[in-house]
């Protein structure tokens, strides 16, 4: 009897020197391949945030050598003291945050609000709004973002005209609604965000709000999507155990509904505010990070450091630095994902 | 006796309940239905409006340089906008066949690559037991933490380092090429899909291999025989990703390709429509947009469920 179990036991996991060996000749193939393109050329990135690295030096015929400068970029990022216009390293974080953290709020309450909308009891033509809500979310990011730059052109474009019509009904004249949504430098609302003395401009230009709008179309149907999902996992007991304790709407919503739809919402917040924390399309392609910078993400000023300034050793420098604040969003979200799950039902 | 009050009493409460659940669960009134009806049309409204004001933009006709009013159907409405756009997107001699063969082999290529390698790693640290999984799969992680945009820099740098002197091509230079920018998405694109791809096999119940391994299955096998056949959907769903992110690759082929017009892509000709100095008439570029952005919807809209499910267990490295 112990025979077999000890012969079945070694039938079922093969013998583990084997195991060891077959693992690696699985792992081969793709660390390969990561080790030349992915492993090394990160390596060489960290050196080479530690050089002068410019264009010039990649002209073989010059055979010029780039200069070890220590740490002078990483110093230059962080004191905002590079050469380029507009370039405020302490704005473009508390911008890139705020940009994140109040598009994925305006997501949730959305994507939650229309999931209840879509679950109400008898609802007609259900399933044919589900399926025509989840269009933004099969169009690729760089057509909604080059689309809706041109729905906010000054001249022709929808958003103008639009509001042009709606205004004709109050006798307002069309030329008011030449609006220069993403160009114009003056904020419409003073003081948004803090400011102290000698402190970056953090006021918000219109350029953001067409952003938001824009990004609220893009991202609030997955969240409705996900929302939806948790929703019909409530079971029905609860609901009818909640009516015969005599429970008002709210208090249902609150106890019930919210209850199941917090577990399940809040990790996908934390991945939406990732996604919207690197998200380039939108602010490459319709604000180009102005005016003025003033709408510059991490990943767009780290592309126009390799693509416009051809600063090669900077942009390294710059991209180090930002793999330690996404590594300091990931620790901070990891422990948020894991306080939640404590919650869970 | 007791017996006979309590069944009464069961009886009642179920009534009662019945009575609670036809008081609230009853038909949805009519003028409720009305009001979420309104409520659910203006949101369809909003989503649909961005994608019938392109498609109107682009039966304008090419003389016009951008609409001049919001109807559905302009007047003068024409097809020569695509015409145009499906001869000569751009001014840049490069037909939108070529581009979007350009596109195709980038995401093509990439895609199959990526899955057709990540596929062994990714059974590797689902199921198998080894020395230095967890530093390995760190690296992974650390790796698909960055953005591709943040490995620009060293990725150009090397890459340009790369000149052939082939002896029937002549000059070959590895970064402005389609090839270099295909290493530089794969860099990215392959621990991605060993990540998604774990995270798929880790869902799958492990008693069919142990089965296998008691009928003298050796880990080969059980990958082929059993694994590989399992994760069908999940490797198309990564390659799908994959696929999008290909074909809408824009950091690296806008940055290495330069002047190459020969590897030039759907996603650079778009560039070069927009701008603030272009002088694209708006109904090419929504022409452009539209034949862009239709066969990933189609392939989107068809494998929707499957590709949710794949997201929820992996995520997107953009």
């Amino acid at each position: 009897m112990t025979a077999i179990t000890a012969r079945l036991s070694t039938l079922r996991r093969p013998r583990a020197g084997g195991n060891q060996r077959a693992a690696y000749l699985y792992l081969v193939p793709a660390f390969v391949v990561m080790g030349f393109i992915t492993i090394y050329p990160l390596l060489y990135q960290v050196y080479m945030s530690f050089t002068n690295t410019e264009l010039k030096h990649l002209n073989v015929r010059l055979g010029l050598t780039p200069d070890f400068v220590g740490l002078q970029n990483y110093i230059n990022i962080l004191t905002s003291a590079l050469a380029i216009p507009n370039f405020d390293f302490l704005r473009i974080i508390i911008y890139n945050l705020w940009w994140a953290l109040s598009n994925v709020a305006i997501h949730l309450v959305i994507g939650v609000g229309v999931a209840l909308l879509l679950n109400s009891r008898g609802l007609w033509l259900r399933k044919f709004y589900r399926a025509l809500f989840i269009i933004p979310v099969v169009i690729p990011p760089i057509i909604v973002a080059n689309v809706w730059a041109h729905m906010f052109d000054p001249d022709g474009g929808a958003i103008n005209l639009l509001l042009a019509g709606v205004g004709s009904f109050m006798g307002v004249p069309a030329t008011a609604f030449h609006i220069d949504w993403l160009r114009q430098v003056a904020s419409p609302i003073k003081g948004f965000l803090p400011s102290w003395p000698g402190g970056p401009d953090l006021s918000l230009p219109l350029a953001y709000y067409a952003m938001l709008i824009t990004n609220t179309w893009l991202g609030w149907p997955l969240n409705s999507v996900v929302a939806t999902g948790a929703l019909q996992s409530i079971p029905n007991d609860l609901y009818e155990a909640a009516d015969m304790d005599g429970a008002s709407g709210w208090q249902k919503f609150r106890n019930v509904t919210l209850a199941y739809l917090r577990p399940a919402m809040i990790p996908y917040a934390i991945y939406g505010f990732v996604i919207t924390f690197n998200l380039f399309y939108l602010a490459f392609f319709m604000s180009q990070g102005g005016p003025n910078g003033k709408t510059q993400l991490l990943v767009t000023q780290a592309y126009y450091l390799v693509n416009s300034n051809q600063l090669y050793g900077v942009g390294a420098a710059f991209a180090v630095i930002m793999f330690f604040i996404l590594l300091t969003i990931t620790l901070i979200t990891n422990r948020l994902t894991k306080a939640t799950q404590t919650y869970s039902l | 006796m007791t017996t006979a009050t309590s069944s009464l009493d069961q009886a009642a409460a179920a009534r009662q309940k019945r009575f609670v659940l036809r008081s609230t669960r009853g038909r949805t009134g009519l003028l409720k239905q009305a009001a979420l009806q309104a409520v659910c049309l203006f949101v369809l409204l909003t989503v649909i409006f961005p994608v019938i004001w392109v498609f109107s933009v682009s039966l304008n006709p090419l003389n016009l340089s951008r609409p001049q009013g919001l109807e559905i159907i302009p007047p003068n409405a024409t097809l020569e906008a695509y015409q145009q756009v499906l001869d000569k997107p751009t001014p840049n001699p490069i037909s939108f066949l070529d581009l979007t063969l350009n596109s195709l082999k980038l995401a093509l290529g990439t895609s199959l690559v990526s899955v057709g390698i990540g596929v062994f790693a990714a059974y590797a640290f689902a199921r198998l037991r080894f020395r230095g999984r967890a530093v390995l799969m760190l690296v992974i992680l650390a790796v698909l933490m960055l953005p591709n945009v943040a490995t620009l820099a060293p990725l150009f740098v090397l890459l340009n380092s790369v000149n052939l002197d082939l002896p029937f091509l002549g000059d070959f230079k590895l970064r402005r090429s389609l090839l270099g920018v295909g290493f530089a998405v794969i860099s990215g694109l392959l621990p991605f899909a060993i990540w998604n791809l774990k995270g798929y096999l880790d869902t799958i119940p492990r008693d069919l291999e142990e089965a296998a391994w008691v009928d003298g299955a050796g880990i080969n096998q059980t990958f082929i025989r059993i694994i590989l056949p399992l994760s069908v959907p999940a490797l198309a769903v990564t390659a799908f990703l994959g696929f999008i992110a290909g074909w809408t690759e824009f950091y690296f082929t806008s940055t290495f390709l330069g002047g190459q017009v020969v590897d030039h892509t759907l996603a650079l000709a778009l560039n070069s429509m927009v701008g603030q100095f272009s002088q694209t008439p708006w109904a090419q570029f929504s022409a452009f947009s539209i034949l862009f952005a239709i066969p990933p919807a189609i392939v989107y809209f068809i494998a929707q469920r499957w590709i949710t499910s794949g997201l929820a267990i992996g995520g997107v490295k953009g």
